[in-house]
C-alpha cells in the first residue's frame, strides 16, 4: 500500500509544550480518525521548537530554521493510504490545519530491476 | 481529406476520450494510455484504408490501443513494474483482449482524474484538453498563450504527479461528488471564458476552445443526465455563445450587449439552452450555473436591452449572491440594477464594492464606473474611470472598445466646457 509523509508545518515557534489542552484533546482522538478514514500511522514525530534548529548551507552554519517564516515543521508521520483521496482526507482531518497546515508528499520507492 | 481520413478524424473527435479511458485500465499509466491510443490512430488510417471503416470504430480503436498495451507491458519490464492507476474493484475489473463490444465506459473516471483537487487548475485544464479532448500539445499551448515546451513540461509534471501521488482513477464517492463535480463544472467553463474572451488575433484557435468546452458540456451531461448544475453549465455556455457573430464588429471590435444586433442571435441554440436552464430550475436544485444560464436567457428573449425584464435580472442576481457571494456578481447585479433603479442608485453600489480588495485590478469595476458616470453625463469622472479600465484590460479587442468610450466622454466633457 502506498505510503505518504504527512508534514506538519504550525506557527512559529511550534513548541509541544505551548499546545493547548483543546489542541491536545484534538490530537487524543486522531488516531482513531485516521483509522476510521481507511489509513494507517506507520510512525510519526514531533520536533523541539523551531528556535532549537540549527541550518547548515554549504559550509555556513546558521541558528535557526532553513527558511523564515511564520510557519514551521512541527513534526511528521508516516501514512499508509490506499490512494491520495484517503491521505488528503487524512491530512484534512489534523489539528494542525485549524491554524498552520499539512503537507502530503508521497514516499519514494526506487523503481523495480 | 479522403474518406477514411475523414472517418478517422471523426472518430478522433468522437470517441478520443472514451479510447483513452478503456486503455488507460490496462495500461495503468496515463501516459502511456495516450501514446498507445495516438498509435491506434495512425493504424487505423491504413487498416481501415485497407479493410474499410469497422461498424464500431471506437470499440476498433479501443481493441488496437489495449493490444498496443498489452505487448508494450509484456516487453518492458519497468512498464510491469509501474504502479497501477488505482480503479475501483468492481465486475468489469477483468481487462480481457476479447474483441468484444461491450468496453466499460470510463470516460467519467477520466474527467474526475484530470480535475483532480490535488492538481493545479492550469495543470486540470490542459489535461482535460489533452486527454479528454485530444488536442495536441502545440495546439493547447497556442490556446493559452505559453510556449510548447512550457505546456508539455506541465502535462508530463501532472500525470506524473497522478501517478507517484496515486491520484485514484474514479468517479468519487457521493460525499465528495458535489465538491468534486464543481472541480470539472469550473475546469470546462474556464475552458469556455478563455475562448470567449480571446484577444481578436488569436481568434481562430480560441473559437476551437469554445467548441471543446460546449463538446464537453454535452458529453458531460450525457454521462450525468441527473446533474442540475451539468444541465445549467451547458445550458449557460448555450446562451452566451449564441450571442458569439453579434459580439465583435466585421473590424473585430467588441460590441457590447445593448448594441448588439439580435437578428444576429443564434435562435437553435437560445433555444436549446433556454429549455435546458429551465429543466435544471424543475429539479429544485438550482446552483450558480443554472441561475446565470437563466439571467443569460432573459438577455436572450428580450427584442431589446430596453424591453428586457430587468427587475427579473436583478432578483436572479439576488438568488446567484445567496448561493454563490462574490463581489464579481455583485458588480453585475449593479449593472441590472442601473436599468430598473437608474444609474445613481447603481453607482452607489459600485462605489461600495470598490472598496473591496477582491476586486482590485478587476477591469471590468472602473469599465461599469465609468459607464454609470458617462450616463449620469458627468464626463469628466466618466474619463478618468476609463483611463483606469483601458490600463487594467488585457484584451486588445476590449481595450479598443474601451478607448472609444474614452474618447467619446472627452469630447463630451469638452464640448460642454467651451459650449456652456
Amino acid at each position: 500500500m502506498p505510503q505518504y509523509a504527512v508534514i506538519i508545518h504550525s506557527p512559529a515557534p511550534a513548541d509541544p509544550m505551548d499546545l493547548t489542552p483543546d489542541y491536545l484533546a484534538l490530537l487524543e482522538g486522531y488516531g482513531q480518525k485516521v483509522a476510521e478514514l481507511g489509513g494507517t500511522i506507520v510512525t510519526g514525530f514531533g520536533l523541539q521548537p523551531s528556535t532549537t534548529a540549527t541550518s547548515i548551507r554549504g559550509d555556513v552554519v546558521t541558528d535557526g530554521p532553513f527558511t523564515e517564516a511564520k510557519e514551521v515543521v512541527a513534526g511528521f508521520f508516516i501514512l499508509e493510504a490506499p490512494d491520495l483521496d484517503v491521505a488528503l482526507a487524512v491530512a484534512k482531518a489534523n489539528p494542525a490545519c485549524i491554524d498552520g497546515g499539512v503537507e502530503v508528499r508521497p514516499l519514494f520507492t526506487p523503481p523495480a530491476e | 481529406m479522403n474518406d477514411v481520413e475523414e472517418a478517422v478524424a471523426d472518430a478522433h473527435r468522437r470517441e478520443w476520450a472514451f479510447v483513452l479511458a478503456a486503455t488507460a485500465r490496462v495500461t495503468g499509466d496515463l501516459d502511456l494510455a495516450e501514446e498507445c491510443v495516438q498509435d491506434a490512430y495512425i493504424a487505423a488510417l491504413d487498416a481501415w484504408a485497407r479493410d474499410g471503416v469497422p461498424r464500431k470504430p471506437g470499440a476498433w480503436l479501443t481493441q488496437t490501443a489495449k493490444r498496443k498495451a498489452l505487448d508494450l507491458l509484456r516487453r518492458d519490464k519497468v512498464f510491469r513494474a509501474k504502479m497501477p492507476l488505482l480503479v475501483e474493484p468492481d465486475a468489469d475489473m477483468n481487462v480481457t483482449t476479447d474483441e468484444t463490444d461491450e468496453i466499460p465506459d470510463d470516460r467519467l473516471r477520466l474527467i474526475f482524474t484530470c480535475c483532480h483537487p490535488a492538481l493545479a487548475r492550469e495543470a486540470q485544464v490542459a489535461l482535460t484538453l489533452r486527454l479528454v479532448c485530444g488536442v495536441a500539445t502545440p495546439d493547447i499551448s497556442r490556446a493559452f498563450l505559453v510556449s510548447e515546451p512550457t505546456m508539455a513540461a506541465r502535462l508530463t509534471r501532472a500525470k506524473k504527479k497522478i501517478a507517484a501521488a496515486r491520484i485514484p482513477y474514479r468517479v468519487p464517492a457521493a460525499a465528495d461528488l458535489p465538491e468534486r463535480l464543481d472541480a470539472v463544472l469550473s475546469v470546462i467553463h474556464l475552458l469556455y471564458t478563455t475562448g470567449h474572451t480571446a484577444p481578436s488575433g488569436a481568434d481562430l484557435v480560441r473559437a476551437d476552445l469554445v467548441e471543446r468546452a460546449v463538446a464537453l458540456a454535452r458529453m458531460l451531461l450525457a454521462l450525468m443526465p441527473d446533474e442540475p448544475e451539468v444541465r445549467g453549465l451547458l445550458a449557460l455556455l448555450l446562451l452566451t455563445d449564441a450571442r458569439r457573430a453579434a459580439r465583435t464588429d466585421a473590424r473585430g471590435r467588441l460590441v457590447v450587449l445593448e448594441d448588439q444586433d439580435r437578428s444576429l442571435w443564434d435562435r437553435a441554440a437560445v433555444a436549446e439552452g433556454r429549455d435546458l436552464a429551465v429543466a435544471a430550475f424543475r429539479t429544485g436544485r438550482v446552483g450558480r450555473y443554472a441561475v446565470q444560464a437563466a439571467i443569460a436567457s432573459l438577455h436572450a428573449v428580450a427584442p431589446s436591452t430596453e424591453a428586457t425584464d430587468w427587475r427579473q435580472v436583478v432578483g436572479l442576481y439576488d438568488v446567484l449572491l445567496r448561493i454563490w457571494p462574490s463581489p464579481v456578481v455583485a458588480l453585475n447585479r449593479a449593472v441590472a440594477v442601473a436599468m430598473v433603479d437608474g444609474p445613481e442608485k447603481a453607482l452607489e453600489e459600485v462605489d461600495l464594492l470598490a472598496t473591496d480588495d477582491r476586486l482590485a485590478g478587476y477591469h471590468y469595476l472602473p469599465a461599469v464606473r465609468a459607464d454609470l458616470l458617462r450616463r449620469l453625463s458627468r464626463f469628466g469622472q466618466a474619463a478618468d474611470a476609463y483611463r483606469a479600465a483601458v490600463a487594467l484590460a488585457d484584451n486588445d479587442a476590449e481595450r479598443e472598445f474601451l478607448e472609444i468610450r474614452l474618447a467619446e466622454v472627452v469630447d463630451s466633457a469638452e464640448g460642454r466646457s467651451s459650449g456652456g
